[in-house]
């Protein structure tokens, strides 16, 4: 069981870019991220990854989203997740990624 | 005031109080026996009755007297005597008047209500604590039925052993076993009581004794089979009997030995299809005196077999409609990943009966596989003598098999009541472990498996993994520095032996011949 493949669409709220992850955040997402993150930088404000419809994240995931993360970093863009299950929150905050990124409960809260 | 446990066809009598002329008595309790000439007089008087006017005999009548009881107010509700008011003489040594027996009256129809409810609470309170108490027995029966099957899943280079036991309620009449016959012979047994629960765990209990103990005096299945019917016809009882499948298979050659007494036909996968074992033979327990057809079978490298009770191909889905032989043997015969037919079976199952389905009957499957080649079989796992093997399987190194294993490693411990947040936090460390074991320890070498066993010691879960990367070093975990990852001064990667630390309670490392075995140890409960 390999899970759902990876997806990543790009949407403008009227909050700013909101990039929404479907399936597993492992390596094989790494491109998808990039390619996401790329398109979302486009629109001005905080880029925020809807994590509502991911199924697993592995640590290869994590080092995808590290990637992301320090793009955003060197372009100056603030960055934030909604949507990660409580085990999810336990590992961003584990791994210190929480620190780099604003963790929102959900979509209503983001931005 | 009396109570009664009408259920039971007695009464007990409480007398809370009776007064005399001088003081405030109390009295033992005067029972009124069900069927007592009393109850009758009381029923039919529906109010206050005065002893001294009641003109029928009996002890209780007799004994209201001895104790110079007046008058008595019967407690009456739904047409049943709840208990009763024994009054003594008035402090005042007047009769009791008109309005004295209104006023008692009142008071007994206000009562007895009460008394009804009270009742009540005591009869649920006690039927509660009496099912609590069957409920605990039935554990007990649990725990000591895991222990008639095997802890442990035959470990034999160039062999496969997958088993999968669900009873449909607390204890289960299903059984398998594995014996070891000496030398390169393994003694393979799947059998099913009739009926369920706790009638069928004994028979199943004993059935299996006999047959571990027959086929250690016998070489061959039919005079197992046949040695195992005469001992079970006098013990079993009327209207039970069971139905088994025994084996022998030579795990040198591939040879297969096998006699069955009316149990499920094993299906071989073959590089050809599927190939159905019949041998013939009535169930254990019926008849004294029967034989029992013995067949043989070659299982080539790759051959898998299937040996099934009848809780799965009498399944019914939610449209009434049975799993049936047809549908069983097309799983069989068609690949799944890794060869995990337990899972696959298992999956194909509960989606055929619905997630919701209440489990009919026991379900048993043993799935015994010759490997095309020894050379890459994962590691024997060596458990402590206080532990319980829950189960072990291989996987193939191939990326995206953590996920099998994560989805295995969860269905097993479900049921040990594992915290919710320490299972997610189980699931992820087990995850990284077969990745790291994957990639690693295999070096993405698919041919090469991963072994993963999960078991439970004391109150503690422990998962190990399994790789050949026994001649490599293992690394220590570090702490990975954000910072310097997202200035680009280090890699992205190298969570994976930091995210196990941090998500179990223990992690032990070990090399043995050639392998690389990592334990993961987790509290059943612990800090959020």
């Amino acid at each position: 069981m390999s899970g759902e493949e990876f997806q990543s669409t790009v949407r403008v709220t009227g909050k700013g870019p909101v990039v929404e992850l479907v399936g597993t955040v492992n390596r094989a997402a790494k491109d998808g991220m990039d390619q996401a993150y790329v398109e979302a930088s486009q629109t001005p404000g905080e880029i925020v990854f809807d994590f509502s419809r991911v199924d697993y994240i592995n640590s290869t995931g994590i080092a995808v989203i590290v990637g992301v993360l320090a793009m955003a970093r060197s372009e100056g863009r603030d960055v934030g997740a909604y949507g990660l299950t409580d085990h999810y929150k336990e590992v961003f905050e584990i791994t210190r990624l929480a620190d780099f990124m604003h963790i929102y409960e959900d979509a209503a809260t983001a931005n | 005031m009396l109570r009664r446990r009408s259920k039971r066809g007695h009464a007990t009598t409480d007398v809370g109080s009776a007064q005399s002329h001088s003081a405030t008595t109390s009295l033992e309790p005067i029972e009124i026996p069900a069927g007592d000439v009393l109850e009758t007089l009381l029923l039919a008087a529906g109010g206050p009755v005065e002893v001294a006017g009641i003109e029928a005999e009996s002890p209780t009548i007799d004994r209201l007297r001895e104790e110079g009881i007046e008058l008595v107010v019967p407690l009456i509700g739904q047409g049943e005597l709840l208990g009763a008011l024994y009054l003594g003489q008035r402090l005042s040594d007047q009769p009791y008047s008109t309005d004295d027996r209104r006023l008692l009256g009142n008071l007994a129809s206000q009562v007895a209500p009460a008394m009804k409810v009270a009742q009540l609470v005591r009869e649920q309170q006690a039927e509660a604590k009496e099912r609590e108490r069957i409920q605990q027995e039935l554990q007990v029966a649990a725990l000591i039925q895991q222990t008639l099957l095997p802890k442990q899943l035959p470990s034999i280079n160039g062999w496969h052993v997958d088993a999968f036991y669900r009873p449909a309620r607390a204890v289960g009449g299903d059984f398998y076993d594995f014996i070891d016959l000496g030398g390169d012979r393994l003694g393979v047994v799947v059998g099913d009581v009739t009926d369920k629960g706790v009638p069928a765990a004994l028979v199943m209990a004993t059935c299996r004794s006999m047959l571990r103990a027959a086929a250690l005096r016998h070489d061959s299945p039919t005079a197992v089979l046949a040695d195992v019917n005469d001992g079970l016809v006098p013990e079993i009882p009327p209207a039970m009997f069971v139905t088994c499948l025994y084996a022998i298979i030579d795990t040198a050659a591939g040879e297969l030995v096998f006699a069955n007494a009316g149990h499920n036909l094993p299906y071989v996968r073959t590089g050809d299809g599927v190939v159905e074992l019949r041998a013939t033979g009535m169930p254990l327990g019926l008849m004294p005196g029967m034989e029992y057809e013995e067949k043989t079978y070659r299982l080539q490298p790759g051959d898998l077999m299937v040996l099934t009770s009848d809780g799965i191909t009498e399944a019914h889905s939610s449209e009434g409609e049975m799993y049936g032989f047809s549908r069983l043997m097309g799983k069989v015969a068609a690949k799944v990943k890794d060869d995990d037919m337990v899972t696959a079976l298992v999956s194909d199952l509960e989606k055929w009966t619905g997630p919701d389905a209440e489990q009919e009957d026991d379900i048993t499957l043993v799935v015994v596989r010759r490997t095309s080649s020894a050379e890459g079989s994962a590691k024997v796992f060596h458990s402590d003598d206080d532990e319980q093997v829950l189960t072990e399987f291989q996987l193939a190194s191939v990326e995206g098999n953590e996920r099998l294993a994560i989805e295995k490693v969860s269905a097993v411990v479900a049921p040990l009541g594992l915290e919710p947040t320490r299972l997610e936090r189980l699931k992820t460390a087990v995850g990284e472990t077969v990745m790291n074991a994957i990639e690693h320890g295999n070096e993405n070498r698919a041919e090469l498996e991963v072994g993963v066993q999960v078991s439970v010691r004391g109150g503690r879960v422990v998962v190990r993994v399994s790789d050949h990367g026994g001649d490599r070093e293992i690394p220590e975990a570090v702490t990975p520095d954000i910072e310097a990852k997202l200035a680009g001064e280090q890699t992205p990667r190298g969570w994976g032996l930091f995210l196990i630390e941090q998500m179990v309670d223990e992690v032990n490392n070990s090399r043995e011949n050639g392998s690389h075995i990592v334990e993961l140890v987790m509290n059943r409960e612990g800090e959020a």
